[in-house]
């Protein structure tokens, strides 16, 4: 049975005010243009990855992370408090699937893998402050890029 | 992908894709590379596949056949993992930090 993590979360922080979720009525919709194999395709994770000597998140962080679609896997770091991170730490494909992307690119599964890929930490109680401050600078930085997908791996 | 299947149900994404494993693996177990390459493989086709927006593609496989108790602990009190303490965990930073400036 998958995790019913709104009840969960309301017991855990059962000390605060209880969350106020965002649920939305309607959602866009953008058809593909092209079929996987020719497309462009951003790869990003709110797992709280960066490269090298990066910053560190914080709570609350609304700052995003440019990771090399090259990088070694012995220069991918994590922080993260909101979910057990040993096993990301260990091999960040479990949150980042950076290798396992290279490789469908390199076998035309998709068209090509974005450079670079993307990162941030999803521990941000605000909404507003994901929704003003940290999606529309991935926005840009998708449209810069010129992807036609993005691919965003939740922690 | 999403991890959490109740609150994506409530954000509604155009697309989204799901399996049943704990928060941080949702594109997989560590250093198991076929199963990492199924998720993700599933995921790219889902992106061709999913037609009416909104929906959630529920992928089959499964985290440990022998072991379900994640699903009754997770997310309760006391499910992390100790963290290392502040001063650890600044030592690691500053660690990291060193090994990249020359």
């Amino acid at each position: 049975m998958p995790v019913a993590y709104i009840p969960r979360t309301r017991e855990l922080y059962s000390d605060f005010t209880p969350y106020r979720w965002v649920v939305n009525e309607t959602l866009p919709w953008t058809p593909l243009r092209k079929p996987i194999a020719q497309a462009k395709i951003a790869l990003m994770s709110s797992g709280g990855i960066m490269y090298r000597g990066q910053p560190r998140f914080h709570h609350e962080d609304a700052s995003y992370r440019q990771i090399p679609k090259n990088a070694a896997r012995e220069d991918l770091y994590v922080w993260h408090f909101g979910y057990p991170t040993a096993d990301a730490e260990k091999d960040p494909n479990c949150v980042f699937p950076l290798e396992r992307m290279r490789e469908l690119e390199a076998e035309h599964i998709i068209g090509e893998l974005s450079d670079p890929a993307f990162s941030f930490m999803g521990g941000i109680y605000s909404s507003r402050k994901v929704r003003d401050e940290l999606a529309p600078q991935i926005v840009d930085e998708l449209k810069r890029a010129h992807v036609d997908a993005f691919y965003l791996v939740p922690a | 992908m999403t991890s959490a299947l109740d609150i994506t149900q409530a954000v509604k994404p155009p697309r989204a894709v799901f399996v049943n494993f704990p928060l941080g693996h949702q594109t997989g177990r560590p250093d198991d590379p076929a199963i990492q390459r199924h998720i993700v493989r599933d995921a790219m086709r889902a992106f061709e596949t999913i037609a009416t927006p909104g929906d959630i593609v529920r992928l089959p496989y499964v985290w440990d056949p022998a072991d379900r108790t994640w699903e009754t602990r997770d997310y309760t009190k006391g499910w992390m993992p100790e963290r290392p303490s502040r001063d650890a965990a600044d030592l690691a930073e500053a660690e990291r930090v060193a090994k990249y400036t020359k």
